[in-house]
């Protein structure tokens, strides 16, 4: 009855909306969702815009951004160092465009390496049930329980900071959000019949929840990850802004925020352009995954 | 009701318990000494130099020649007794230590806390009631600017900005408000302004959503065509339904305030507990690193308890499940 109601009403609707199961149109329509409101647009270019900036970061640069001169230490913004200089010397400018490397490199390992261990973890948790399911979530709990920034001020203060060091701690502390979200997602997905179906063929634990569970659960994740990077470079800034996070003479824009508020009347630029630069980035990012979480699926909004 | 507060309340210890546990072992794992700093600062004072009985006798003195498992057990059972311990770099009690500074932290963060709370709710409701309009327009992008913005980097523009450029405000600095009340809103009033334009960015992108999510639902349709007014319907169906995922921020909200502590104690120079454990994180010194994760730990379990509590006042599913 509501089913010739449905194609009686709506005929012309019938083939693009109602009876439109393929991929294909799925992906076109994401993609149409996505690139239809500026703002999602606009985080996207800014995105692809760093990433060029990262890889052709010595094509952009003015200058060596290592390369001290103590004869024009401090220098205000000129047609040579288009932001000045800092305390040694260095062109701010091209600090800053290698700085992308040094934020997009740690936003991006730290959430893949999150993203995986944490996704594992939720599978599990979600698939297996029972015993497996509570030590994980309470695991999770407890990770959840400390401010992120102060649990990853812990690991990297106490592990000595660097690069690597930073990646693991901003990694570790995103573990939870993602394990959680991966474990809710995969428990709904567990509720389809094609689970079932697996199940009655005899698809081992593996193999079930890497073909059939995870594939499934894959386009909210992706808002997480997205945002995820936001974040972790937030929090990498903040680290090497307290001198726990990339040291020195690495090029990092929350150590240089940090390095120019000494000379803050001087040259306020040597601290501010830095910071522009991280929200530029963590904008980008947050738009982008605001986009995706609108086209994969609009009842999310809010959740994640 | 009761029994689900007492169940909660259980898990709650124990998700403590394997917070302070998981530090515990983590903090000395870690590569760093305590004892070393200590002497390191100690030596450049008294002209000493290191020796090896020295650094025994230390060790045994802190009890840090012990398994690791009986450490914990010991500072376990001094802290039912109300024993936190001693600072080694600090060589002072920390349940003094805290007394004295977690007050500060709490006063900045509690002012930050209420204010963003319903600033932040507040425009996202505005938001979703005008939506499409210039001023929904307006509060979304600053929103959306505003989740953006690093605390640490708004506190040095505001600094800028109101301190070196204009002159209003002291630069940084920490002022007893019961001393002088003045002083002490002056200096706070940056500080809360960089850690509070996060807050009410992220509750107000919440709340509208969620309020937006609300005004579809078929119940609100239902009151409209009852023939209800629109404040009984604003007010008693949607924002009430709307305030449901938002209370579930709340703890997270807060977790977000503790964290921007550290930043805007070390920018403003405020000696409350994040600057504390920010230093003693570079001084390697366990006890207060402990003490501070059981602290903003223990605030933020109890704070999602109360508002899983508040969650099944406004949401009776959750209560008789």
């Amino acid at each position: 009855m509501s089913d010739n109601t449905e194609t009686g009403t709506t005929p012309a609707d019938a083939t693009g909306a109602a009876g439109a199961p393929p991929k294909a149109n799925e992906f076109k329509r994401v993609v149409r969702v996505f690139f239809g409101r500026t703002l999602y647009v606009i985080g996207f270019v800014i995105v692809v815009i760093l990433i060029l900036t990262a890889i052709f970061a010595p094509f952009i640069a003015t200058h060596d951004p290592y390369e001290t001169n103590l004869r024009e230490k401090l220098e205000q913004p000129s047609s040579r160092h288009w932001l000045g200089t800092d305390s040694v010397g260095r062109d701010t400018y091209s600090r800053i465009i290698y700085g992308t490397q040094v934020s997009l490199l740690i936003g991006f390992s730290a959430v893949f390496a999150s993203a995986v261990v944490g996704m594992l973890m939720g599978l599990a948790a979600a698939h297996f049930g029972g015993i497996v399911f509570a030590l994980i979530m309470r695991f999770a709990d407890a990770l959840m329980a400390l401010p992120g920034i102060i649990l990853v001020l812990l690991i990297a203060g106490l592990g000595g900071g660097g690069i690597p060091v930073v990646i693991f701690a901003l990694g570790f502390g995103g573990i939870a959000p993602q394990c959680r979200m991966m474990c809710g997602l995969a428990l709904s997905v567990k509720q389809n019949d094609y689970v079932l179906a697996g199940r009655a063929m005899g698809m081992s634990n593996w193999r079930m929840m890497l073909t059939q569970i995870f594939p499934n659960a894959f386009p909210p994740l992706m808002v997480g990850i997205t945002m995820g990077i936001g974040g972790v470079v937030l929090g990498e800034a903040g680290l090497s802004f307290l001198g726990i996070g990339v040291m020195p003479p690495v090029p990092s824009w929350g150590g240089m925020v940090n390095d120019g508020q000494r000379y803050l009347l001087h040259n306020p630029m040597l601290s501010l352009a830095p910071g522009v630069a991280i929200m530029l980035l963590v904008f980008g990012f947050n738009m982008m995954g605001d986009g995706i979480r609108d086209a994969v699926d609009p009842k999310l909004r809010g959740v994640i | 009701m009761t029994a689900y507060i007492i169940r909660r309340l259980i898990i709650g210890v124990i998700i403590l318990l394997l917070v302070t546990m998981v530090v515990f072992l983590f903090v000395r794992l870690m590569p760093g000494d305590p004892l070393l700093v200590y002497m390191a600062s100690f030596d450049i004072n008294r002209q000493t130099s290191i020796s090896q009985e020295n650094y025994e006798n230390l060790l045994h003195i802190w009890g840090l020649d012990r398994p690791i498992p009986v450490q914990y057990v010991d500072w376990l059972g001094g802290l039912l007794q109300g024993d936190l311990g001693k600072s080694i770099k600090l060589q002072e009690d920390i349940g003094i230590l805290i007394a004295e500074r977690m007050p500060r932290t709490a006063y900045i963060g509690f002012i930050t806390f209420v204010l963003g709370t319903i600033g932040g709710i507040t425009a996202g409701i505005v938001c979703a009631l005008r939506r499409g309009t210039w001023m929904d327009n307006l509060i979304t992008t600053t929103a959306n600017i505003g989740m953006t913005i690093p605390v640490f980097w708004f506190g040095i523009l505001l600094m800028y900005l109101f301190a070196y450029k204009l002159g209003w405000l002291p630069t940084s600095g920490w002022t007893n408000p019961f001393d002088d009340f003045w002083m002490s809103c002056k200096q706070l009033l940056m500080p809360v302004g960089s850690v509070i334009i996060g807050s009410i960015a992220g509750m107000a992108r919440l709340t509208r959503s969620c309020m937006l999510e609300v005004m579809r639902a078929d119940y609100v349709r239902t009151a409209w065509a009852k023939g209800l007014s629109e404040r009984v319907i604003v007010v008693r169906h949607q924002i009430k339904n709307a305030m449901i995922p938002v209370v579930t921020a709340l703890g997270g909200a807060l977790g977000m305030i503790l964290g921007g502590s550290v930043f805007i104690e070390t920018v403003f120079a405020i000696p409350g507990m994040g600057l504390l454990m920010t230093n003693a994180v570079f001084d390697q010194d366990y006890q207060i690193v402990q003490a501070g994760v059981l602290l903003f730990g223990g605030i933020i379990i109890f704070s999602n308890l109360v508002v899983d509590i508040l969650w099944g006042w406004l949401d009776p599913r959750i209560r008789l499940a």
